[in-house]
């Protein structure tokens, strides 16, 4: 825990502020940006992180999952409102990225979510996520925590 | 006999196309389209329930008559909907600054199992302090939820936990009690101060 706590500290102070430090790692070309999440009240909660995932090559690439030491169980998720208004969630599968094209992660779309979490998600501090691609890929980027009120990566 | 394979399957699909077009029409625009004025939210003062306050006070209806109301369904253990539904409603109250004052806004939880007055009160604490959170007994938000014609439903986990589809619709009723419009969920913020407005403006023509 307290890896995780230096590591963040230091993400905080490279990025001095709300900016994420887009991460490369392995052989995917995939950059990530604009990361940010909510802090979460203690630790029975599930928390959300939102970022946007370009692809820089000329191949497609797909994502398949994430991996946070914070959480147990990390899925992209989806919601979904229906035309009488009723939101739901569910597990939104593989996603597939063309080449040049991007995927947002936003409020009321596509998140990142981060069930059974190991710590709380305390504001101002970052935790690492691990992007899972196609053919064994990664992307780990530092998602900074903002409040539970924030909207969007600025807040 | 490999045509034929292809050709039954291709008729099979159609069939399948077809059937989802009447069925998708009959609860759309045919006879099985719900009825527009059953949707229609009840109005304050024909509705029914007993919820207590995120300060531990007993409320129902009574309490909200009088005062224009903005009101939102959800639940604590949201990650996504509800955090950004109460951070808009939030920055609304903020545009609209003084006019907001008499506004009464309430978070009504779907999921009471786990959205104690406590859980409530530490959850409204975090966004606009106008933010009322109210709880109660399960057969009391079902009143409440019936009376919004809101829908909300348990859905199980991965791992034993659930979470909750609900309507993230947020229901504007003037000071009289009558129904006046709804902000749906993703609707631009532009549109969404210009209907509070309107909620504020029903306070006058309730009152003559």
């Amino acid at each position: 825990m307290k890896k995780i706590i230096m590591t963040g500290t230091l993400a905080a102070l490279l990025t001095f502020g709300g900016l994420s430090v887009p991460a490369l790692a392995g052989p995917v070309d995939a950059v990530v940006e604009s990361a940010w999440s909510r802090a979460s009240i203690g630790m029975n909660r599930p928390g959300a992180a939102y970022m946007t995932i370009r692809n820089t090559g000329d191949e497609p690439v797909t994502l398949i999952g994430l991996s946070t030491p914070l959480a147990m169980m990390p899925e992209i998720h989806e919601t979904k409102t229906n035309a009488e208004g009723v939101s739901s969630m569910s597990a939104a599968g593989e996603i597939a990225i063309a080449p040049g094209e991007s995927v947002a992660l936003e409020p009321g779309g596509l998140h990142a979510m981060l069930m059974r979490l190991q710590q709380p998600m305390t504001e101002g501090e970052t935790f690492p996520l691990t992007l899972l691609f196609v053919d064994g890929g990664e992307v780990t980027v530092e998602v900074p925590i903002l409040g539970i009120a924030a909207r969007g990566p600025e807040d | 006999m490999r045509r034929r394979t292809i050709a039954g399957y291709g008729a099979a699909g159609a069939g399948a196309i077809a059937l989802t077009l009447f069925v998708g029409w009959w609860r759309v625009d045919g006879p099985g389209a719900p009825e527009p004025i059953g949707q229609r939210p009840m109005a304050l003062t024909e509705m029914d329930f007993r919820l207590t306050d995120h300060e531990g006070n007993e409320v129902g209806p009574e309490t909200l008559i009088g005062r224009p109301t903005m009101a939102f369904f959800g639940f604590t253990y949201c990650p996504d909907v509800c955090p950004t539904t109460l951070s808009d409603i939030s920055g609304w109250l903020d545009d609209l600054g003084d006019e907001a004052k008499q506004l009464n806004v309430v978070f009504i939880t779907v999921d009471p199992e786990r959205d104690t007055v406590e859980a409530m009160a530490e959850y409204v604490s975090y966004f606009h302090p106008a933010i009322r959170g109210w709880t109660g007994p399960e057969g009391q938000i079902a009143r409440i939820a019936d009376g919004f014609r809101a829908a909300y439903e348990r859905v199980p986990t991965e791992g034993g936990d659930y979470t909750m589809n609900h309507t993230a619709s947020v229901f504007l009723f003037g000071a009289a009690g009558r129904f006046v419009t709804m902000i749906d969920y993703h609707e631009p913020r532009e549109f969404a101060v210009p209907k509070i407005r309107r909620a504020l403006e029903e306070e006058t023509e309730g009152a003559t």
